[in-house]
């Protein structure tokens, strides 16, 4: 399901990697994949082409044919160049010499603009500005008055003249109104339309030339697919957009449009929506929206999927079993096993951004088998033995090793870190507790959800899982054990 | 049923822009002549279709299929030059879309006996507008209509649509903002027994289908309106952006596992956007498209046809 490049790559390469050398064909072979995941992430076919183009050129030239772990060469020539386009620098919001500075907010119908206005609003007046809200939206049914609440709730004025009156009137006096009593910024929220609309495409020009707004921002929903490039490059061919603010990544769009639309018009990325609460507004990293692209990264859907996959009676269950610390190796064998139906284990991690990079910078391996090296060990120990850890001495720590064809060592290892981790865990449930979250989720922890997954931060690994150094990383280190379990 | 007729504006267009207009919603394959007067079905040809129809957002996996059994039939000799390729592909694409509408529940409509239907969907897919064009259709059937505005979340959803009740003519149930919408919809199928109403029509706040609880909050819904009638909803409408990439088809699904979903309606045709997302998730899901939305008027809908659409979106309207 979560079909992450790397691992994508990983097996090109390791098919590769048997005859000896790489060539340029393998190099080749590998972007076919990346390729694949740019277009199912809705990258713009074309833009596609040039990055492949590009990306290709680097690849062949730089060290991947020599490399002894080329799958993450390639993803890291990748990476850099998806990072280069998104936009290395934040470049924050413009503002106008003489007050008010105007920022006009456009996009196709339902992209997100009116609920941005309010976002925008809400977000610099907490900077301590005093902005005006500009409803001129007068087609769409209850568009003033959408724009009314969203002010209403969160104590921000609203202009509007409902909707008998023409947009670049409303925006006028707006703007005039603003300057007359302080306020800025002037944000003004407009209808959707359709970049080929061509009286409503006019409207906009007419709003631009009359108030000559510092800003115009495109507002485009991340989910969009390959239309994107042909609104954006339409929008900007009419306005000159100043920025970009890709709405709705709270999802599990991959977000590819973000790429297209910067290939094709340049402009800064300068905000993401992440709800559709007032609050919901963040800045843009480059970094994880690459990661993102190449589906890599998206630890929302990852703790959505752990949610799904755990009904929400076990998970109070197991929460409360935590935090009375009672939390034992079978609740633990379940607990894996769930995750374990969301997916190998490596794809999962891997979509955690950043984290691939991170787990092999750090030179740890938490590959599928170790996983079934756990579950092995713990499926032989007795019930009692699971239920009170605490019990199990060396003779019966050689007796589990045997069972599971592990070592003693790995068996005490497991252990330790188990330890660990139900510490850690009491400790969770102390932060996270009362809050009804299912254990899993408790576990990846709302705000920090590398909390106990990752092995960062001197915290145990996933479920205390053992992670083992290992050399000198190279591609076809698939460490098989000889036991394979289920 | 031709396209063009229901490619309708918000402002009368100048006939320079009419052909402006109908230049961008050619069919992306009439756009590339040369692509069929070549005089071979090579490996290029296949390369271009490719690439038309990924940038139809078809996806990968889709178009592969589609051109794979293109192969095929070049492989059986029944393809021969490029123009049977073109009528070979048009009809792979029919039929896939055909496929997915064998799924098609027969929608029995009975006078007085209240035929429910649920609308969902992520968020401004133009769920609320799609209600106002149902409605009208409904009415035009001559089927009294109901609305429930069990979106209680979205700043003014409930005013959008009672002012869309008040331009048709409908009646709409409404609570006030924040309350429960099961409540909502409780209240409505009430109403609709009481009343006689022929069609309710449930309008319910976007979400995004990774959102767990509030997809439960669909699963509450359907719960409510099946305590009153069994059977009901008798239609539950899934509401994708013609726009919409790749991400659809994780919509179609998630959203077909907590509401179960039995048709789509597709909005905004009347843009550059050609919805193939919609034969992805014909091919995967085999969920049939029932309605499509050309623009943000009621009028502006119509029942969906698959050789309609192929032909209007990717291969031209004869007709224009
Ligand atoms: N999940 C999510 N929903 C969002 C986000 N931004 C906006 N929305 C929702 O998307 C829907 C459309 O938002 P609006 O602000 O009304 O969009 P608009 O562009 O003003 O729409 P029109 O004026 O009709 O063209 C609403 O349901 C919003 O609550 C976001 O970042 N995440
Ligand atoms: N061009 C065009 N616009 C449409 C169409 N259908 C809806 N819209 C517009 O899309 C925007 C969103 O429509 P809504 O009906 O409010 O969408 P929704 O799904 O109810 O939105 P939320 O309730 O916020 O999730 C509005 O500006 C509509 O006018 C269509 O077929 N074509
Ligand atoms: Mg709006
Ligand atoms: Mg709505």
């Amino acid at each position: 399901m979560f079909e992450a490049l790397t691992d994508r790559l990983t097996e090109v390469f390791q098919r590769i990697g048997r005859k000896g050398r790489l060539t340029e064909q393998d190099v080749d072979e590998a972007l076919r994949e990346v390729r694949r995941a740019l277009l199912e992430a809705d990258v713009h076919y074309t833009v596609v082409r040039d990055f492949i183009a590009a990306v290709r050129e680097r690849a062949v030239g730089e060290e991947v044919l020599r490399s002894l772990t080329p799958a993450q060469q390639v993803i890291a020539i990748v990476h850099q160049e998806l990072v280069r386009v998104l936009g290395t620098e934040r470049v924050p919001l413009q503002w106008a010499s003489q007050p008010p500075t105007v920022f006009l907010l456009v996009g196709l119908q339902g992209s997100g603009k009116t609920t941005q206005v309010a976002k925008l609003g809400y977000h610099l007046r907490k900077e301590g500005r005093r902005p005006l809200l500009v409803a001129a939206d007068i087609y769409r049914p209850a568009a003033v008055e959408q724009l009314h609440t969203l002010g209403r709730q969160h104590d921000l004025p609203v202009y509007d003249e409902g909707t008998k009156a023409n947009p670049v009137d409303i925006v006028k006096r707006a703007v005039k109104l603003a300057r007359d009593q302080g306020y800025n910024p002037v944000i003004v929220d407009t209808a959707g339309r359709l970049q080929i609309d061509e009286p409503m495409m006019e409207e906009l020009e007419r709003i631009k030339e009359a108030v000559r707004p510092t800003e115009i921002l495109l507002v485009a929903d991340a989910m969009t697919g390959q239309e994107a490039v042909n609104v954006a490059r339409e929008f900007h061919r009419r306005l000159d957009l100043t920025g970009l603010i890709l709405t709705k990544m709270d999802g599990d769009a991959r977000g590819g449009a973000a790429l297209s639309i910067r290939t094709v018009v340049g402009v800064p990325i300068k905000f993401i929506g992440t709800g559709e609460r007032v609050d919901a507004l963040e800045p843009f990293y480059p970094d994880r929206l690459a990661t993102r692209i190449l589906g890599m990264g998206d630890i929302q859907s990852l703790i959505e999927k752990a949610r799904q996959e755990i009904s929400e009676e076990e998970g109070k269950k197991l929460q409360e079993k935590m935090l009375a610390g009672a939390f034992d190796l079978e609740d633990f064998l379940r607990q894996l096993q769930q995750v374990k139906k969301m997916g190998p284990l490596t794809q999962l991690l891997e979509m955690i951004p950043g984290m691939s990079q991170l787990l092999r910078q750090q030179q740890v391996q938490i590959s599928d088998d170790e996983y079934k090296r756990v579950e092995a060990i713990i499926l032989s120990m007795t019930p009692e033995e699971r239920r009170n850890p605490d019990i199990i001495n060396y003779s019966r720590r050689r007796r589990i090793a045997q069972g599971s064809g592990t070592t003693v060592a790995e068996v005490s290892q497991l252990l330790t870190q188990f330890k660990q981790m139900q510490r850690m865990m009491a400790e969770l449930g102390q932060l996270a507790g009362g809050r009804g979250r299912g254990a899993l989720h408790g576990l990846l922890g709302g705000r920090n959800p590398f909390g106990g997954l990752t092995g960062l931060d001197g915290m145990p690994s996933l479920g205390g899982l053992p992670t083992r150094p290992t050399q000198a990383p190279h591609p076809a280190r698939h460490t098989k054990k000889k036991k394979k379990r289920r | 049923m031709i396209f063009s007729r229901f490619f309708r504006r918000r402002t009368p267009p100048t006939p320079q822009l009419e052909s402006g207009l109908r230049r961008s919603r050619q069919g992306i394959f009439r756009q590339i002549v040369q692509l069929f007067e070549r005089n071979q079905v090579d490996e290029e040809l296949f390369e271009d279709l490719e690439a038309l129809l990924i940038q139809a957002d078809l996806g990968v996996t889709t178009t592969e299929a589609l051109l794979e059994r293109l192969r095929e039939r070049v492989r059986r000799g029944e393809v021969r030059d490029p123009v049977e390729a073109r009528e070979a592909l048009r009809d792979e694409m029919v039929a896939l879309l055909e496929s997915a509408m064998r799924n098609r529940r027969v929608k029995i409509y009975q006078r007085g006996v209240p035929f429910v239907s649920l609308v969902v969907g992520v968020n401004g897919t133009g769920k609320t507008t799609t209600i106002a064009k149902l409605a009208r259709y409904h009415l035009d059937q001559g089927r009294s209509v109901l609305l429930v505005a069990a979106d209680t979340f979205r700043a003014a959803a409930i005013d959008q649509l009672k002012t869309w009740g008040e331009q048709l003519g409908i009646p709409v149930i409404a609570h006030a903002p924040g309350a429960d919408p099961g409540a909502v919809v409780f209240d409505g199928m009430q109403a609709a027994h009481n009343r006689g109403i022929d069609v309710l029509l449930i309008d319910t706040a976007g979400r995004l289908h990774t959102k767990s609880n509030l997809m439960a909050e669909l699963a509450k819904i359907r719960r409510v309106i099946q305590r009153h009638v069994p059977e009901a909803p008798h239609e539950v409408l899934l509401v994708i952006d013609a726009t919409t990439g790749q991400n659809g088809l994780n919509q179609a699904r998630v959203f077909t596992e907590a509401a179960g979903v039995t048709d789509i309606a597709l909005t905004k045709l009347d843009g550059t956007a050609k919805g193939g997302i919609a034969f992805a998730i014909a091919r995967e899901l085999g969920i049939p498209i029932a309605y499509v939305g050309t623009g943000e008027k009621p009028t502006d809908f119509a029942e969906f046809d698959p050789e309609t659409y192929v032909d209007a979106l990717f291969f031209g309207d004869e007709e224009d």
